[in-house]
């Protein structure tokens, strides 16, 4: 008995198990935190390899001793709980504390402690950390691509307006929650198009976009004595009818032509580029994928067999080629197929291309919502005398939609991260530029950076969609 | 007569707009590559493609045909898909089971590695790969062995190559072992059905994987040597290895990142699987006095897989359709070789992008064909 338990602890020996034990841990703890970040090796005169495994075998019968089903100290308790529940788990916990200690030093040094952050050339570049000096002088490009930089201040103001109006919802009132779902599906894009169509863009064209303001401020002004029942088809029709008659009856070119109005320059597309294209393309790729994907979700679960193949064949098709063929196609195949003369922008393209491929993955994501409702759904919704329409609308998709919003948040997160395949068609968001900054002679020899930096916009932007569409599915959970 | 009116014209016109949809774009491309002088046809598939390829697997050179080259770029993607698939499978399910383990590290370290590799788009971690990591490299000359078989250098991977005699031998053994397994396999199941007795079944397995292709060693006259890569000087700063089996960096940075980007999602799959399991069932198995592994082998991981193995395939899917950002770093794949190259040659703009999407198109559907019918064989026969 007494044989058996000297080498395991219990309550009785509990105390010179607990000091040997953690005394043993700390030491082969402290062995390998000296080594790793004072380069000191303190267990130096033993053979080269036990010196290198003695850290593990010391810690490994430290957590041995101390392995105790229930001592009654909180501390020691939890730590045999979650990191040393059997010899097995011992040792891999040992592994990751050591190789969490060994990679800290390194990181450290080449991300903050040797890294030259001053200056705006090469020359400081002389250490052996990272070279942040190289993201900071091409940070404008990094962002905003080929843009002038005199003109940057049009993308800032589009997208902080764009944000601002998009965080509308969260200080509506009750009284306006009931527009929200209109503002965000009809005029928030629209508003969005105009801003980032005609204000970055510029050109003649920017008038296109006061006449869009001033037609949407009034037609929501006119909106508030509309009517409830009137309302839907009003904000459907007047803002696109106000825009038309401001554009060709009331604010005639000739203004332009005689100077009183003075427009902004024009910036090709081909021009853009950097972190704002990222975000350009994959905001309006996610407004035109959602509604193509959820037509062709319907179409697959429609009644007739012909709208149903072609969804069928629509979806199969995009979701079986690579998104790379795709551009391939809109950037070489896709302007054989159009009449002479008739031109794309290949920005445009690019959406189009990207959008039908997305739209593809949302009409499989959707369908598999719509799927997951019971059939009693449908038969309640018929028995009330709804037709097609108005059982999908009112009925399934907000339920379906509901069940598919963390489907819906990976797909557009995969969207977000496929934009940098763009670059097949020539355009340059910030991993292309990224690769054209690092062929610019005076700056070789820095990729580690540049990648490390887009790496971690990446991340960022990613994780922070992932979280929130975790807490959405959280908030709209209900019980069935 | 209403009723079927109201069925027959929705459909009608959605057919009338496809049709005419591609009525419109085959009209316009008919004009344009007359106007361009451009004649459509497959022929050029025999021409002699008269460009070289740097790595492929089967014998290729410029005086090769359009389709040789189509066939080297078609084998390249297929290489890079399959070791993907198997270390990211590998990959996956460790993390996956890692992730449901009680001790906090291990859980929260894979946490960690899955938020982080898949929070970062698969091109730019292509691009790491090749263009920032696997430049820090050495030289030829600089390099230090592992195990002193592999040399691991900016120019790529040197493994040692297998030099065989009498392969086919050896391939009839274990062709011939594996026939051997599948057959004992459906005795021993008929046998416990009938008169209840277990047969050893994964023992004799074992048994036989090694015993005939060693006797295939033995009497059958098959060698094995390695040719290990030697370093040889070619200038007075030039170095390359000769002999062995160089893999080029491209590939290596290739499925790397797919393997380490797609194991991510595979590790979900595989976590959402093993949790899918009622608790009850493995309370149940338990109960009735199943050993821990049965009640894993029996129990858990039947019905785990049911739940794992649609979304792993679309992943496998996804992995090769993503292998396809080969044509980023010059690899040359399907899409570089013959979308690139072979595309700017003959200026067949509609020829080879059809023929690639074509074919990453059965390629895929090929997979989907046979995981569904793997799926279908072990769902629940509902009766």
């Amino acid at each position: 008995m007494s044989k058996i338990n000297f080498l395991k602890p219990d309550r009785a020996n509990l105390n010179t198990f607990l000091y040997l034990g953690s005394s043993l841990f700390f030491i082969s703890f402290l062995d390998v935190f000296f080594n790793s970040f004072f380069n000191l090796n303190l267990t130096g005169f033993l053979p080269n390899f036990l010196s290198f495994v003695l850290p593990l075998v010391l810690g490994f019968i430290g957590l041995y001793f101390i392995r105790i089903e229930y001592s009654g100290i909180k501390g020691l308790d939890l730590l045999n709980k979650h990191i040393n529940t059997n010899n097995f788990n011992a040792v891999l916990s040992l592994l990751i504390i050591f190789v969490i200690i060994k990679s800290i030093p390194p990181i450290l040094s080449w991300f903050v402690v040797d890294a030259s952050f001053a200056g705006d050339s090469k020359d400081v570049c002389t250490g052996t950390g990272a070279c942040w000096t190289y993201i900071k002088v091409w940070m404008r490009r990094f962002m905003y691509g080929m843009y002038p930089n005199a003109e940057q201040w049009r993308i800032n103001l589009s997208f902080i307006s764009l944000v601002l109006l998009g965080s509308v919802g969260y200080f509506a009132t009750d009284k306006f929650k009931k527009y929200l779902t209109l503002y965000y599906v009809v005029i928030y894009p629209l508003i969005a198009f105009l801003f980032i169509f005609f204000f970055i863009s510029g050109g003649p064209v920017f008038f296109d976009f006061s006449y869009g303001i001033i037609a949407a401020i009034l037609s929501i002004i006119i909106g508030f004595f509309i009517p409830g029942r009137f309302k839907f088809y009003y904000f459907l029709i007047v803002p696109l009818a106000l825009y038309i008659i401001l554009k060709y009856f009331l604010f005639f070119e000739e203004y332009i032509e005689l100077g009183k109005l003075d427009g902004l320059n024009w910036v090709e597309t081909g021009a853009w580029g950097g972190l704002s294209l990222t975000f350009i393309i994959s905001f309006f790729c996610l407004i035109f994928c959602f509604p193509i994907g959820m037509a062709f979700a319907l179409g697959r679960r429609s009644g007739f067999p012909l709208i149903r193949y072609i969804s069928v064949g629509f979806i199969e098709f995009w979701r079986g080629v690579p998104l790379i063929t795709v551009l391939f196609m809109s950037a070489v195949m896709f302007p054989m197929f159009l009449p002479e003369d008739f031109f794309i922008d290949k920005l445009v393209r690019a959406i189009i291309a990207i959008s039908l491929f997305e739209a593809a993955y949302v009409a499989e994501v959707i369908r598999g919502g719509l799927q997951a409702l019971p059939r009693g759904q449908y038969e309640a919704a018929k028995s009330l005398g709804m037709g097609y329409w108005k059982m999908h609308i009112f009925v399934i998709l907000p339920q379906a939609l509901k069940l598919v919003i963390p489907g819906i948040a990976n797909t557009f997160l995969a969207l977000v991260k496929d934009t940098p395949l763009i670059f097949v068609v020539g355009l340059l968001e910030i991993v292309g530029m990224l690769n054209l900054a690092k062929t610019n002679p005076e700056w070789l020899g820095f990729a580690m950076e540049g990648y490390v930096f887009a790496a971690i916009i990446f991340w960022i932007i990613c994780y922070a969609m992932s979280k929130y569409s975790y807490n959405l599915e959280q908030k709209y959970k209900t019980d069935r | 007569m209403n009723l079927k009116l109201k069925d027959i014209v929705p459909q009608l016109i959605t057919v009338i707009a496809v049709v005419l949809i591609f009525g419109f774009f085959t009209y316009n491309a008919q004009i344009n590559m007359e106007n361009r002088g451009i004649d459509f046809g497959y022929g050029f598939l025999s021409q002699e493609s008269s460009f070289d390829v740097q790595f492929s697997l089967i014998e290729y050179d410029g005086s090769h045909s359009y389709f040789r080259a189509y066939l080297v770029g078609l084998l390249n993607t297929i290489l890079v898909s399959v070791i993907g698939i198997i270390i990211a499978t590998i990959l996956g399910v460790i993390v996956g089971i890692a992730r449901l383990s009680p001790n906090y590290l291990i859980n929260k370290f894979a946490a960690f590695y899955v938020e982080f590799f898949r929070n970062i788009p698969l091109l730019l971690q292509i691009f790491f790969w090749y263009f920032a990591a696997l430049r820090a490299l050495p030289l030829p000359q600089d390099a230090e062995s592992i195990f002193g078989v592999f040399f691991l250098t900016i120019k790529g991977l040197y493994v040692p190559a297998f030099i065989w005699q009498n392969f086919s031998i050896f391939f009839y053994s274990i062709v011939a072992a594996a026939i051997a397994i599948i057959v004992i396999r459906i005795h021993a199941k008929k046998v416990q059905e009938n008169q209840g007795k277990q047969i050893p079944v994964f023992f004799i397995s074992i048994g036989l994987i090694f015993i005939l292709p060693l006797l295939s060693f033995l009497i059958g006259g098959v060698r094995l040597s390695f040719e290990v890569p030697v370093l040889k000087q070619l200038a007075t700063t030039s170095f390359i290895y000769e002999g062995g089996v160089s893999l080029p960096p491209e590939l290596i940075a290739l499925t790397l990142s797919l393997s380490l980007y797609t194991a991510t999602f595979i590790a979900e799959c595989v976590r959402a699987g093993i949790q899918g399991v009622g608790k009850g069932q493995k309370e149940a198995a338990a109960s009735i006095g199943l050993t821990p592994n049965q009640v894993l082998k029996l129990v858990i991981m039947p019905q785990a897989l049911r739940i794992i193995i649609p979304p792993t395939t679309n992943q496998y899917l996804n992995l090769t359709k993503n292998s396809s950002l080969a044509a980023a770093i010059a690899y040359p794949d399907l899409v570089l070789v013959f979308a690139g190259t072979a595309l700017m040659q003959t200026g067949k703009a509609i020829e080879i992008v059809s023929i690639t999407m074509f074919t990453y198109l059965t390629l895929s559907i090929s997979i989907s064909i046979l995981m569904n019918w793997y799926n279908k064989r072990i769902a629940i026969q509902e009766k």
